[in-house]
């Protein structure tokens, strides 16, 4: 009790008979709450690949595995999913592509450059940060309307492009890099644009794939926006929306239903399991920023 | 002639302006100019354009008749008389009951989980990735399971209770179980974020804090309360605010789960303004109940930073 070579870490400092048994307790908790989050999507999957005859039966390992919800959903000329899969993926990689560009162009002025008004420019960036999503929604709703982008791709793109996350996001990367590098790319004659893409972005390779895989997730999986610019027209619908009208058209039809959302998950799923250090990275950052 | 007038005499006569002149680039312009277009058209724009429109009657629909009405869309979120009022209150009644449900759960059993990740133990990594993953599908995809396992006939939880003999509930059209419902699809879908931002600033924390604590005697659960939750504290607040700042956007899942029911009562703010605004058409009422609704949002967080968040610096 009053030795004073205390072991570095708290957690393993305790004695063996009680670390044993804290050890499976501290097991036994984080396997319920893994089924908690992991069971339900498993559940979506086998639904998913169930006959129509077993959706109502609560087995969890289909009797007669069939694809025959895929290929109804994928055939039903009504719901164009394949068209969907091309819309989010289309919406989704302009939309990250282009904030990548436009984000790192304003972040490198706002980190590195001196100019008039520069400080009430990133004031009013700041400004937005804290104001709530919902003022904005109406308006830029009636200005996509009187552009006559309603239902198109860029209406659910454009309004998205205006978000200050990632300047801020990408500024602080920039200032964390050393100044001389700059410097002797300037000595050597490159210009502030050859900078800017020879030296600034490849050591930002990091961040900027951080940037672009939580943008491509949020694209993705947005629902609210694409559903008042894409709701009326089913051709341009993403597939969250897309989703939510195979609900209003399947309405009981579960096996249907969870394979469309399967459709919806697996290339997230996907990239979250290939990408998840970056993903939780940025989001670290987040709270730490904060 | 005015070759000779652009050359170098001039420059000395007036160094300052020139110099100014010489100073002037064009360049940190042209590289904010894509993200100032867009940031002008789509967020300046908009806030003042919400304020303009919010003093009208507008009907999108209707262009030729939008009279100026003042601060009417205002005033009838507070006049009992109004058609808006009876269904916006409910829906800013519901808002609050929501936060109520979802807002605890959300803190305690995100910090909860972290510090079970924090431990050293092996498969670390794949419980934290596991933990994360529903946050990366779609609240479609997260709202659409939850009302199929919610189903009262033939979803999965009534299964398991019928099994039970527990009593089964029509878990999505009665209340407050449709609550329950929104609550538990909410927390399996969003707890992650929260839960990776307290596990990084569990990291942060020196473990010499702990070291000097146990030389003092205290233990695990002293070691909890005196050491990890005042480090946390700046976190705490940050996660506390966005918290009920997404709750209080709560859309998705009541618009797919449930429609809003039973008997509206769980038609959220944001779901009253999507009816309001696009389904009724009634955009400067709706503008009104957004700028209401991001008064309130603002309030509370400079609010809840002041209260619990006295050193806390950005």
């Amino acid at each position: 009790m009053t030795s004073y070579d205390v072991q570095p870490d708290y957690v393993e400092s305790k004695g063996v008979g009680t670390g044993l048994i804290s050890r499976l307790l501290l097991y036994l908790l984080l396997i319920l709450f893994g089924a908690f989050f992991l069971l339900p999507i498993i559940w979506m999957a086998v639904t998913a690949f169930k006959p129509f005859v077993e959706w109502l039966n609560p087995n969890w390992i289909p009797i007669n595995p069939t694809l025959e919800n895929f290929q109804s959903i994928f055939a039903d000329p009504t719901l164009p999913v394949d068209r969907w899969f091309l819309n989010s993926l289309l919406i989704a990689v302009i939309f990250t592509l282009l904030i990548l560009i436009i984000d790192a162009m304003a972040a490198y002025a706002y980190a590195r450059m001196e100019f008039r008004g520069k400080n009430i420019l990133f004031g009013l960036l700041l400004v937005t940060l804290v104001m709530p999503g919902i003022m904005f929604l109406i308006p830029n709703f009636i200005t996509v309307a009187r552009l006559g982008w309603l239902g198109t791709y860029q209406g659910v793109i454009a309004p998205g492009l205006s978000g200050v996350f990632g300047v801020f996001f990408l500024r602080q990367f920039f200032q964390s890099i050393p100044k001389e590098l700059e410097e002797a790319a300037i000595i050597d004659g490159a210009n502030t644009w050859k900078t800017f893409t020879t030296v600034i972005l490849p050591l930002s390779r990091g961040a900027l794939a951080t940037l672009g895989v939580i943008t491509f997730l949020e694209s993705w999986n947005s629902f609210l926006w694409p559903l008042l610019i894409l709701g009326n027209n089913r051709a341009m619908q993403t597939l969250p929306v897309g989703l939510a009208t195979l609900q209003g058209q399947y309405t009981f039809d579960y096996g249907k239903l969870m394979a469309g959302a399967l459709v919806v998950t697996l290339p997230v799923l996907l990239l979250y399991v290939l990408l998840q250090r970056y993903i939780v990275q940025s989001i670290a950052m987040t709270g730490l920023k904060g | 002639m005015t070759e000779i007038a652009k050359s170098q005499p001039e420059d000395s006569r007036i160094p300052g302006a020139v110099q100014r002149w010489q100073r002037f680039n064009m360049t940190p312009y042209l590289f904010i100019l894509p993200h100032l277009i867009f940031f002008s058209a789509f967020l300046a724009w908009p806030f003042a354009y919400g304020l303009y429109i919010s003093l009208f009657e507008f009907d999108f629909l209707r262009p030729e008749y939008r009279p100026f009405v003042g601060l009417e869309n205002y005033l009838n979120l507070f006049n009992r008389g109004s058609i808006q009022f009876d269904d916006f209150w409910r829906a800013m009644g519901n808002t609050g009951e929501f936060l109520l449900w979802s807002v605890p759960p959300l803190v305690i059993l995100a910090l909860l989980l972290a510090v079970l990740l924090n431990g050293r133990f092996r498969g670390r990594t794949i419980f934290r990735t596991i933990y994360f993953a529903p946050y990366a599908l779609s609240v479609t995809v997260a709202a659409v399971l939850w009302w199929w396992i919610f189903q009262s006939q033939g979803g999965l939880i009534n299964h398991y209770l019928e099994q039970l003999g527990w009593p089964t509930p029509n878990w999505l059209s009665s209340m407050p179980e449709a609550w329950i419902a929104i609550t538990i699809a909410t927390i399996w879908w969003t707890i992650g974020f929260n839960t990776v931002i307290f596990l990084a600033a569990l990291q942060e924390i020196p473990s010499s804090l702990y070291e000097a604590a146990a030389i003092d005697g205290a233990g695990p659960s002293q070691q909890f309360w005196y050491v990890t939750i005042p480090m946390l504290r700046p976190v705490l607040v940050f996660v506390i605010t966005i918290t009920l700042i997404a709750s209080a956007n709560l859309f998705g899942q009541p618009f797919l789960m449930t429609g809003g029911g039973p008997l509206q009562q769980t038609e959220t703010v944001i779901y009253r303004i999507y009816i309001e605004g696009i389904l009724r058409n009634q955009m400067g009422s709706a503008s009104a109940m957004s700028i209401f609704m991001a008064a309130i949002l603002i309030t509370l967080t400079a609010l809840n930073f002041k209260l619990f968040g006295q050193n806390t610096q950005r």
